[in-house]
């Protein structure tokens, strides 16, 4: 059979989201973003979910998930997501409320915001791209950016005398009793990318059974500030990334 | 013993010559086109090994940009 | 509930009023002199009867952000603060009036700059009517100088900022906030239902329901050409409210010679310094611009052209004397005369300033 017979006679078993736009996004090549943004279109649809999502996006390169993800959304200030989703879930509790945040967004300048809408247990979903740089900005330190990680600002690597120490904001987030499931994952294989996938799923059912909020931090590859291609980014994650951030659930109340 | 065939359709304008659906394949079925690129300039992924592909969708899961199709058929 | 009349503070009356109106939301945090806002809303418990939601958010910052989160759904949604807090609002007010979402924002003045007092003052006239955050923006800024006032321009605030799709601001002081009054309560409205918010607010971000297609609420355009068009939007917005909803009140301006412009409640100190002035054969007229902004520069001119000098008095150290000075066009001599870090001026005081300025001078 060639080709064409197959494609004919055969079965279609994996095509592009529904929900994702047509339009080329704006990401660099390999970037992580694109498949999280699939997996997100695949939950939401397949959970029947895409006639009362609400999306956050607030500043970083995924501000524009909007122009990409077929569902309303509400673009937000640097780090004010939560805040944001939180008004939004409690003046539309039928809605399913989320919030794609970057590293930047959620453990640097939105701490304050996150550590408190997860506190109050805000029914509502919080995806963490966790690559330890600011992609948007052109490469500069994040709050997760790893010791001797080299950055914009960091020319000669992270020092922690001098930059402090990466932060780990998810196993903090997965302490609040807010909180009802938070788990890290990753997309850099196609395992890797079915396993986040459910978690996201997970997370948006607990959301929507008002258990609390939850959150899923993706550890994620930036080959253009890493400096690297797609590929070595991804091995180069596996092997440092992991270490710091390792992938699992961290907390499962459902 | 049925055995599964596949192929895939990938839409070469979207690629951005990532790589990633080339090392993702466990059957070395792709491949970067070695000269020719796309209107952007990318070289873009392509089927090298038409036989080896089982369907598995492995490339498309890791695909960013949603470039890849993926179709299978069991022979019995 | 219907309409009823009570004694109570201007903070009160405003989240009464917020209730009765049928708000949907209200996100704040404490801070003097206007924590009585929230409280009265914490203790009045609205949802369980209108379902209006209270929330006492972790900073400014986060209260402002829920009332941009809220008001991106098409809700009727407020906060309240005081000068350094309504500071840290300044970045969300920007988004605001830049995604052109309506909400109502109230400040209650105390004196800064800094930490500063606890006290009254007018000193956020600069940032509440040239726009305070970045960006060219304007917030419909109304100046109550009665604790019935306080009550009535939640509505009047909320009805501006749907018509004309921009953020309104409740410009107060400590004294209208903390002072008790009679006030007549309206009767309670209904909220909107879904229905009725989404043929409102056709652009609001409640999920595609039946819609179809997607609402994105965004202030983000990184096209230089449909940014300026954003911009040239807004303005055209600005334009249409300046042309249609300049309040003021006037008092003794038939046969003034003289004319005193202040608002908020030094309006009503002044007042009582033009009876004493009257008494004593000086008349002076007031006028009380009751929207700083869109400021009455019209109504000013025409007073202005007419007397022979104009003071300014304020809770400050001068920053309404500039719209005054603006509208006469400096045909007149205009001259300030203001407190500032809490103090509020008695009539006797206002009145000797005002005749080193034009009498004994």
């Amino acid at each position: 059979m060639n080709h064409e017979d197959i494609k004919s006679q055969g079965t279609k078993v994996y095509s592009r989201p529904r929900l994702l736009d047509d339009r080329t996004m704006h990401y660099c090549p390999g970037c992580s973003h694109g498949v999280v943004h699939k997996l997100v279109c695949e939950v939401l649809d397949e959970m029947g979910l895409e006639n009362d999502a609400i999306g956050v996006a607030p500043v970083g390169c995924a501000v524009f998930a909007y122009n990409y993800i077929d569902i309303d959304w509400i673009e937000a200030a640097h780090g004010r997501a939560p805040a944001v989703a939180t008004a939004a879930k409690r003046l539309n509790p039928g809605c399913a409320v989320f919030t794609y945040q970057g590293d930047g967004d959620l453990a640097a300048i939105g701490t304050a915001e996150t550590i408190h809408a997860a506190n109050r247990g805000e029914n509502i979903v919080i995806i963490f791209i966790n690559n330890g740089i600011y992609g948007m900005t052109g490469g500069q330190m994040a709050p997760t950016t790893l010791e001797g990680m080299k950055t914009a600002t960091t020319p000669y690597g992270r020092r922690a005398d001098l930059n402090g120490y990466p932060l780990n904001i998810t196993p903090l987030l997965a302490q609040l009793p807010g909180t009802c499931f938070v788990s890290r994952q990753s997309v850099h294989t196609a395992a890797a990318a079915r396993k986040c996938k459910a978690a996201i799923r997970k997370a948006f059912e607990g959301s929507m059974a008002a258990k609390g909020t939850a959150v899923i931090e993706v550890v994620g590859t930036c080959s253009s500030g890493w400096k690297m291609t797609p590929a070595k980014a991804n091995d180069w994650m596996a092997q440092h990334m992991f270490e710091a951030y390792p992938p699992g659930d961290l907390k499962d109340t459902l | 013993m049925a055995k599964v065939i596949g192929t895939v359709e990938i839409e070469a304008e979207r690629c951005k010559g990532c790589d990633l659906c080339v090392i993702a394949c466990p059957f070395d079925v792709l491949a970067l086109a070695d000269k020719e690129v796309n209107d952007r300039g990318y070289h873009f992924a392509l089927i090298k090994n038409t036989d080896a592909c089982v369907g598995c969708a492995a490339c498309a899961t890791v695909c960013p940009d949603g470039c890849i199709e993926v179709y299978r058929f069991v022979e019995k | 509930m219907n309409e009823e009349v009570r004694l109570m503070k201007g903070n009160e009356a405003i989240a009464h009023a917020a209730i009765r109106y049928g708000a949907d939301g209200y996100f704040g945090y404490p801070i003097t002199p206007q924590s009585e806002i929230l409280e009265t809303l914490e203790a009045l418990m609205p949802w369980e009867t209108t379902g209006m939601v209270v929330l006492q958010a972790e900073s400014e910052v986060a209260s402002i952000n829920m009332v941009y989160g809220g008001a991106a759904t098409g809700k009727a949604v407020m906060t309240s603060s005081s000068s350094p807090g309504v500071s840290l609002m300044q970045e969300g007010i920007s988004y605001i009036a830049a995604a052109e979402l309506p909400a109502l924002i109230v400040n209650v003045m105390r004196g800064g700059p800094g930490l500063g007092t606890i006290h009254p003052s007018q000193s956020d006239y600069f940032q509440a009517t040239k726009g305070g955050g970045h960006g060219d923006y304007h917030l419909i800024v109304l100046a109550p100088s009665t604790v019935q006032e306080m009550a009535d321009f939640v509505a009047l605030g909320f009805d501006l900022a749907f018509k004309y799709r921009t953020p309104a601001m409740i410009l107060a002081d400590g004294v209208v906030g903390q002072m008790m009054e009679k006030v007549v309560l309206p009767p309670q409205r209904q909220r909107r239902t879904p229905e009725q918010i989404a043929e409102q607010c056709p652009w609001a971000a409640t999920g595609k329901g039946s819609r179809g297609n997607r609402n994105v609420v965004t202030s983000l355009e990184l096209d230089s050409a449909l940014m300026e068009k954003n911009n040239e939007r807004f303005q055209r917005t600005y334009a249409e409210i300046e042309r249609n909803e300049v309040r003021y009140e006037t008092y003794y301006t038939e046969d003034a010679d003289y004319l005193i412009v202040a608002f908020g409640s030094v309006a009503r100190i002044c007042l009582k310094s033009i009876e004493m002035a009257r008494a004593e054969g000086i008349r002076i007229g007031l006028i009380r611009p009751i929207t700083l902004w869109p400021f009455p520069y019209e109504a000013i001119a025409g007073l202005g052209a007419k007397v022979k000098g104009i003071q300014v008095v304020e809770l400050n150290a001068g920053q309404m004397i500039e719209d005054v000075r603006l509208a006469v066009e400096r045909d007149k001599p205009v001259r300030h005369f203001g407190r500032m870090g809490g103090i509020v001026p008695n009539p006797g005081e206002i009145l000797e300033a005002f005749k080193r300025d034009f009498i004994n001078k």
